[in-house]
């Protein structure tokens, strides 16, 4: 372990094989409805060959590379918590009649997910919902059972998205943690291989079926050269110094109220993140009345019923749901949680149809403070 | 990372059947359960203050505070009122039926902590089922504390609940049971007022004096000021929370109040440790 080994396109194609065989539903980056979406891949020709993608605010748009190359792209509108932590599930069924039932748990459907492609912010958005989920006082038995059976093949980004901050929020580009194999993507002249960093003992006993080379000192110097140029690439960029107490001290800063007339209350942002993990359930009967079920649903702070209490909403105003979810994602998560609920991704910034930016809006409330003490 | 497990324990998301052993008419809206497990009739603890989430068959599931029983007593009594779609299911169901529960679920009442205090009580409406276990709690050492108040204000004179215990708590445990009412009809001879009036006529010593309040947002907050006002400290006081709620474990994020997941850190709260987020608008 710790050693680098390159592979070549055939390589990767032999890894996801390798993978399949291993008994991993292989899933990665394809491109579908002229956007890059994380499915389940066959081969290497599934994943965005040349493609490159245009993100700005509201923006996403696909663009076709000069090179094959096969992650020359950000992030897209999926993240990898479809999988582990499913958008829709059963919890359980029962069966009754006259006062009496009984209760059927779930099956737990343990698939075996070898993820193609994760970057870097990924990595710790999973990292975080591990403390929602297995780390803290009650453990979600199917998270857990995913979590732990996933093999990860990361990639160390060799661009940045227009909308990305990785660097702002320390979770990128590079991976540092948490991976069973590491790709780093070379395009050098003529010659497209991959730097693999392994790192774990399934990644190594995965590498052995495939067929690699040891890396040279000067294609692992590339390789970090690589990521190195994609750090001072990002599209944007927060500063999060005592974020906390900012946002805190600033619940009813008149900014606020500004972005509530832009915001659609549309739940987009929370449906892209990576570590929004907020559900609802859903009781259901069949006609006779003698089965039920209860599902669980991904939800969003962002909708009416979200904090529906006899007698009302506690959150009625936009203002207030956009105001709960970002001061969750970068106060409160510190809280709950000892990290950032916000990885740095910028989806929540692609996919806002009006285009709020927090990486604006966060300035705008500390400036005014800046002002504040000025003239106090 | 890759590795092997199996899980072993059922989902805190699957309810346990439990099985309803008593139904009791509290008042024209309010009724109780005590219920017992279906399949282990020995495993039932659970401390004053805290909540099972209640499901209907079909129906659907609600956050029901535990009001009793008294120390010693059997099974877990929960006192609902019916005023939505599940609540309304869980009163129609009768002696020997199922339900199903998840629980308990939440922070406790400082009992233990207020030995050696006087106890103010501030009950509105609803909200003293959860302090009737945290009563029984004080009264089952009734030695170890000072003064016991308790202050209750309710709507209606026909909303009062538990109303038969009063003189055993005043008779042979001298509490002070003081209450009033919103509004009421010429055959009520008591207080008429919100329960915050009640602070001043009671008899403590406020400064070693722990106050424990479950009621209405809007109640909290004048009870909270009447409190400080007699300068109980704020690291005293104890109020309850309530939010939208769906799984109780931390898991739905429904029930989050500032950086406070009510289910899990909740939904008894140290007043000085919320009061930065308590009675923020829209919070």
């Amino acid at each position: 372990m710790n050693k680098s080994v390159t592979i070549d396109r055939e390589g990767l194609n032999q890894l996801i094989s390798v993978l399949n065989g291993m008994g991993f539903q292989v899933v990665g980056p394809t491109v579908r409805d002229e956007a890059i979406v994380y499915e389940k891949l066959e081969s290497i020709k599934d994943l965005p060959e040349g493609f490159t993608d245009e993100q700005d605010g509201g923006v996403y748009r696909l663009k076709k590379r000069k090179d094959k190359s096969l992650f020359g792209y950000a992030v897209g509108p999926h993240s990898w918590k479809k999988f582990l932590h499913p958008p829709e599930r059963r919890l359980w069924q029962a069966d009754g009649e006259g006062g009496d039932f009984e209760i059927k748990p779930e099956k737990l459907d343990a698939t075996k997910f070898a993820f193609i492609g994760v970057r870097s912010c990924e990595m710790h958005a999973i990292a975080i919902q591990d403390k929602v989920f297995i780390n803290d006082k009650f453990v979600d038995p199917v998270y857990q059972v995913r979590r732990e059976n996933a093999f990860f093949v990361a990639v160390n980004c060799g661009q940045a998205g227009g909308t990305c901050f990785c660097v702002s929020m320390n979770t990128g580009p590079k991976v540092e943690a948490g991976f069973d194999l590491a790709l780093t993507e070379i395009l050098d002249n003529d010659r497209h291989y991959f730097v693999v960093e392994v790192g774990s003992e399934q990644g190594e006993a995965c590498m052995e079926q495939v067929t690699h080379k040891l890396a040279q000192n000067e294609e692992v110097t590339l390789a970090e050269k690589v990521v190195k140029e994609t750090a001072g690439q990002m599209g944007r960029t927060l500063d999060t110094t005592h974020i906390k107490e900012l946002l805190y001290e600033n619940l009813e800063h008149p900014r606020w109220d500004d972005i509530a007339e832009r915001c659609l209350s549309c739940a987009n942002c929370t449906m892209v993140c990576p570590t929004c993990f907020c559900s609802t359930v859903e009781d259901v009967t069949d006609i006779t009345g003698t089965h039920a079920e209860r599902w669980q649903k991904w939800d969003s702070c962002f909708t009416m019923d979200f904090t529906y209490l006899h007698g009302g909403e506690v959150r009625a105003s936009t203002k207030s749901r956009y105001r709960q979810w970002l001061t969750h994602k970068l106060a409160s998560w510190q809280d709950q949680f000892g990290s950032s609920g916000c990885v740095g991704c910028g989806r929540c910034i692609t996919w806002c149809p009006p285009a709020i930016d927090f990486t604006e809006e966060i300035p705008k409330i500390r400036d005014s403070e800046t002002q504040t003490l000025k003239t106090s | 990372m890759a590795g092997k497990m199996e899980p072993l324990m059922q989902s805190p998301m699957t309810p346990w059947p439990y099985r309803i052993q008593k139904v009791i008419r509290e008042s024209h809206d309010t009724f109780s359960l005590n219920v017992v497990p279906k399949n282990s009739p020995d495993s039932m603890t659970f401390n004053p203050g805290q909540f099972n989430m209640l499901y209907a068959f079909g129906v659907g599931e609600v956050p029901i505070s535990i009001s009793g029983p008294q120390p010693g007593g059997k099974g877990m009594i929960h006192t609902i009122r019916d005023v939505g779609i599940v609540t309304g299911a869980l009163h129609k169901l009768k002696k020997d039926q199922t339900i199903g529960l998840r629980g308990p679920f939440g922070s406790a009442w400082p009992i233990e902590e207020s030995k050696g205090y006087d106890i103010v009580i501030m009950a509105g409406g609803i909200g003293l089922a959860p302090l009737r276990p945290a009563l029984y709690a004080l009264l089952d050492q009734r030695d170890k504390f000072g003064e016991i108040v308790l202050l209750y204000g309710v709507r209606k004179p026909e909303d009062l609940l538990f109303t038969k215990e009063f003189e055993t708590w005043r008779g042979k445990y001298g509490v002070q049971v003081k209450m009033t009412v919103d509004t009421a009809d010429r055959e009520w001879r008591g207080n008429v007022g919100v329960v915050n009036t009640l602070v001043q006529r009671a008899n403590f010593d406020p400064m070693n004096t722990v106050a424990m309040i479950c009621g209405p947002e809007v109640m909290m907050r004048f009870a909270v000021s009447e409190l400080k006002r007699r300068e109980v400290p704020e690291d005293q006081i104890f109020i309850t929370m309530e939010r939208n709620m769906k799984c109780a474990v931390g898991f739905c994020g429904h029930c989050q109040f500032g950086p406070a997941f009510i289910c899990k850190d909740g939904p008894i709260f140290r007043y000085d440790k919320v009061k930065q987020f308590f009675g923020i608008r829209e919070i």
